[in-house]
């Protein structure tokens, strides 16, 4: 993986050095609330319900084992022993106190981690595919670019105070599990018919309180223009998107409201004038990056086979996990492995100071020393032997994260919601936990197929509802907490916004509401084949309406 | 009815006024029943600001239940109780202390 270089790590440390003066001036009445909020902001600081909160960069949500055992440190050092994987590949801390953040950064520091650009009208924590260079229909890995643009957009003096903040997601294969259409910008690796490199762009993706799909405005573009056209792009945004409402400042305001036509003949016209300059990436350069991300030395591990097949006639919790949790990889021998932060009535994304230990320790013997953190809130293995897989799981198992979940009902993306955060409108983790306890069965799961559920506690869509096949999205009516349910949503290569079924439901209804649909999609398909999302585009929301409605009607 | 709280500046904290000081509960704040009386603590608030010892400083609707304060809102009674999915943290971690 990336290595800081002596740039990178007297950057970071300078960082690490300034805001920690910014904190101490602060503490000590030196500057304002007012001064010091856009400063601890940029340094991923937020004041939440209880305490502030410290969101950490995991870039393209690559880690190694001992990144993920410092992230255990902190949290039992500094906060109360456990942390929270974000949708951006994150880890955000709930408790930490203003006074331990210079501390915490410069633990950080030494693992090469920051928190830098977490917050902010700036370019965010680039994205890309959790099973980047593992993945099997992989055409290249997406991370060396992302690394690209993360150099490129850090502290980058003219993209510091946009609009609006700006996301970035990557992926290298054509199925995309990186959600590349919710992005202010997506980028699909790929290559064009004489075999170069280069990628399909997509600009105006986003959710939040108006969810737009991601338009492609250029179906090919050589590698090399990368950072030109991302700098094009972002110029357009900068001097032409809105300051004047904060909730129409997002770029996919500017793409909707000057067509993709207009705004991709501006963008076109901006790059004319960058193309050929100091921004094309030289060969060489992208080849240096690369020589990062080399996959590690997979050894043959023959044996794999035999193992696993013997294994599954052992345990049949290890066989389902198999069928659920693991991937094929690139390499017959090994597979990519999804720990499921999904346990059964858990609270999705969290993991303890002890689990971060033990996984960097199963990582470190099993995986090459890689992990990611997946954009579902999963953390994931790319690498793995076959024949290492039942010792893996058994290893799991030992730290209860052996939940054999992936893609199925329970693994549910939640943002905190109002059991957190400052600007949520309701809980989202209890009505998750309560689903996840319902659907427990991991058969009856599996009996439904994939079902990808997102629950977020208010408008903003930190918990991606808008793209779920299921999306739940709480909000705050008369006092209480009602909960709005949307179907037919998907962020992946196909991405669709998911439509408002009805009226909303209390706490107490939303479980049922839930199972209702479930119950009525099972009902309706065409076979075990079709999977929940299909079979809703197939037949629309009137069967759905009916099932949740219909008694009403007839009462009313 | 209504109370003045916010977060302590140095960890974050959130806290109550009560009795002439920032108390991490709020069972025993100070209420305003008047706006005579929420002019008074919004001017204390504005002064502990100013003075660099809380940040988001916030008047919030309470009530009184069994002789303790109980905010009215949802939010701000996860505020004062801590997560409600974990009960061991937060105000609630230590029940006492609620009520203290």
């Amino acid at each position: 993986m990336y290595r800081y270089d002596e740039f990178d790590q007297d950057f970071v440390h300078a960082r690490v050095a300034e805001f920690s003066d910014q904190v101490q001036r602060r503490l000590a009445g030196e500057i304002t609330e007012d001064q010091f909020r856009p400063l601890r902001l940029m340094n991923g600081v937020y004041l939440q319900l209880h305490a502030y909160m410290l969101r950490i960069a995991v870039p393209y949500g690559t880690l190694n084992s001992k990144q993920l055992r410092m992230l255990g440190h902190i949290a039992r050092k500094y906060d109360k022993g456990y942390g929270h994987f974000t949708t951006r590949q994150n880890i955000q801390f709930n408790w930490p106190a203003l006074s331990d953040i210079p501390a915490i950064l410069a633990d950080l520091a030494s693992v090469e981690m920051h928190a830098i650009q977490t917050s902010g009208n700036c370019i965010r924590n680039v994205t890309a595919d959790h099973f980047a260079g593992a993945a099997a229909d992989e055409v290249a890995d997406p991370r060396p670019y992302a690394e690209i643009l993360r150099q490129w957009s850090s502290v980058h003096p003219e993209f510091s105070f946009l609009p609006r903040k700006f996301k970035i997601a990557v992926t290298g294969a054509e199925r995309d599990r990186a959600a590349i259409q919710t992005h202010d910008i997506g980028l699909h690796l790929k290559k064009n018919a004489a075999g170069e490199l280069g990628f399909a762009v997509y600009v105006g993706g986003g959710q939040g309180r108006t969810p737009m799909v991601a338009k492609k405005i250029r179906d090919f573009l050589p590698e090399a223009d990368l950072l030109s056209y991302c700098t094009a792009i972002l110029r357009v945004y900068n001097l032409y998107g809105r300051r004047d409402n904060k909730y129409k400042a997002r770029i996919k305001i500017l793409v909707h409201e000057t067509g993709v036509e207009e705004i991709t003949r501006q963008i076109e016209a901006e790059w004319q004038e960058l193309k050929d300059a100091e921004l094309k990436l030289p060969e060489a350069d992208i080849q240096a990056i690369n020589a990062y991300f080399a996959p590690p030395a997979l050894t043959d591990r023959p044996e794999g086979d035999a193992l696993v097949k013997q294994a599954r006639l052992d345990s049949k919790s290890f066989s389902e996990w198999l069928d659920q949790n693991v991937v094929t990889h690139r390499h017959p021998d090994y597979a990519a492995v999804t720990i499921s932060l999904k346990g059964i009535g858990e609270v999705p994304g969290d993991a303890t100071d002890s689990q971060m230990e033990a996984v960097a320790d199963i990582a470190e013997k099993y995986a090459f020393d890689e992990l990611r953190v997946s954009h579902e809130q999963n953390l994931i293995l790319p690498h793995v032997a076959r024949a290492d897989l039942k010792a893996v799981y058994d290893a799991l198992a030992e730290i209860g994260l052996a939940t054999a979940n992936s893609n199925l009902i329970s693994d549910i993306i939640s943002c905190p919601g109002l059991d957190y955060c400052a600007l949520a409108t309701a809980r989202s983790i209890p009505i998750a936990q309560e689903i996840s306890q319902r659907f427990a069965s991991l058969e009856r799961q599996r009996e439904i197929g994939e079902l990808k559920l997102k629950i977020s506690g208010c408008i903003n869509a930190c918990g991606h509802h808008h793209v779920g096949h299921i999306g739940i999205l709480g909000v705050e009516k008369k006092g209480s907490e009602l909960y709005q349910v949307t179907l037919g949503g998907s962020a992946d290569e196909n991405t669709s916004v998911g439509e408002i079924i009805g009226r909303g439901f209390s706490s107490d209804e939303i479980t049922d509401a839930i199972e209702q649909i479930v119950d009525t999609y099972l009902g309706l398909r065409l076979s075990p084949d079709e999977r929940f999302i299909d079979a809703y585009r197939r037949v629309g929301p009137a069967p759905f309406k009916e099932a949740l409605y219909a008694g009403e009607t007839k009462a009313a | 009815m209504k109370v003045l709280t916010a977060n302590r500046l140095s960890d974050g904290i959130a806290v109550w006024y009560a009795d002439g000081g920032w108390a991490e509960t709020v069972g025993h704040a100070d209420i305003a029943h008047d706006k005579t009386a929420e002019d008074r603590l919004e001017a204390i608030g504005a002064a502990a600001y100013a003075n660099n010892e809380v940040v988001d400083v916030n008047l919030i609707d309470v009530e009184v239940v069994d002789g303790l304060v109980e905010p009215v809102r949802l939010r701000e009674k996860i505020r004062a109780a801590g997560p409600t999915i974990r009960t061991d943290l937060g105000k609630q971690a230590a029940p006492e202390a609620i009520g203290a």
